[in-house]
């Protein structure tokens, strides 16, 4: 399985190529791939890979992303996250769980009047950063937030 | 076959505020049963609320969303009566898609 994930990843061939082009705007992902869900990003296992899958290496913070999340967790199985950005012609919002085993947690693209905001639960596997990652007229911002979980959410 | 979704969509103002609640375990993959058995990850992977059959939100989401998962969402330019559809399908094929009407 894994010897198969590192074939493909390498004959789609250099990735660095790949981000390059993103960066410079010869390639825009569109919405017509947000069916499709994007396995290497959310199985990557640290989230300096899971930020390059999602083309946010260089996301830089913003204050106008507005991140909401509980100081301090009880149950890190459910810990409510609200992610508003009023950053002009957002399109997208990733929201990222630093210390969990698979740090990219959700996605989601606005369009057609959503207004992009959002609000989720999610589980944390111990006391971590988590992160909100917007895209707007194609340049990514962050905000972040730690939480601190008394008991964590994804052993059981 | 999983439970039908509750949603909720209500006007405040020019903005319809969504609620969705999903019925679904959202295994991960890591968490172990009674007896120490790894359950195999089981969860949602992609997700989608159309307005009036036009799509306003595409998630894709992992295992590290809560189990039953709840999603808030707000869309400008609705109005009462319009009609909310979400979908979602997980890991294993499965899908659903249930509807509301703006309040």
């Amino acid at each position: 399985m894994d010897m198969i994930r590192r074939t493909v990843l390498k004959s789609a061939g250099a990735t660095g190529v790949l981000a390059g082009l993103l960066a410079t705007g010869m390639l825009k992902p569109t919405l017509a791939y947000a069916d499709d869900w994007n396995k290497t990003a959310f199985e990557a296992k640290d989230l300096t890979e899971a930020l390059k899958a999602i083309g946010a290496t260089g996301a830089t913070d913003h204050k106008d992303l507005v991140m909401k999340a509980p100081e301090i967790a009880e149950n890190g199985a459910v810990v409510p996250v609200d992610v508003t950005s009023n950053i002009p012609n957002t399109t997208s919002i990733a929201i990222l769980v630093n210390k969990n085993p698979s740090p990219l947690s959700a996605q989601f693209e606005f369009s057609n009047g959503a207004v992009a905001d959002v609000s989720a639960r999610l589980k944390f596997a111990e006391t971590s950063i988590v992160r909100a990652i917007a895209k707007a007229d194609g340049k990514f911002y962050s905000a972040q937030r730690e939480v601190k979980v008394t008991a964590g959410g994804c052993g059981g | 076959m999983a439970d039908p979704m509750k949603i909720r969509a209500q006007m405040k103002g020019d903005v319809a505020e969504i609620r969705i609640l999903m019925s679904h375990p959202m295994e991960t993959g890591a968490r172990k049963d009674d007896a120490g058995k790894l359950v195999p990850a089981h969860h949602i992977q992609t997700m989608t609320v159309a307005l009036n059959g036009k799509t306003v939100v595409a998630g894709q989401i992992a295992g590290s969303v809560s189990k039953n998962p709840v999603f808030g969402f707000k869309v400008k330019g609705a109005k009462s009566g319009d009609k909310i559809a979400v979908s979602w399908v997980d890991n294993k094929g499965d899908k659903r898609t249930d509807e509301a009407a703006v309040a």
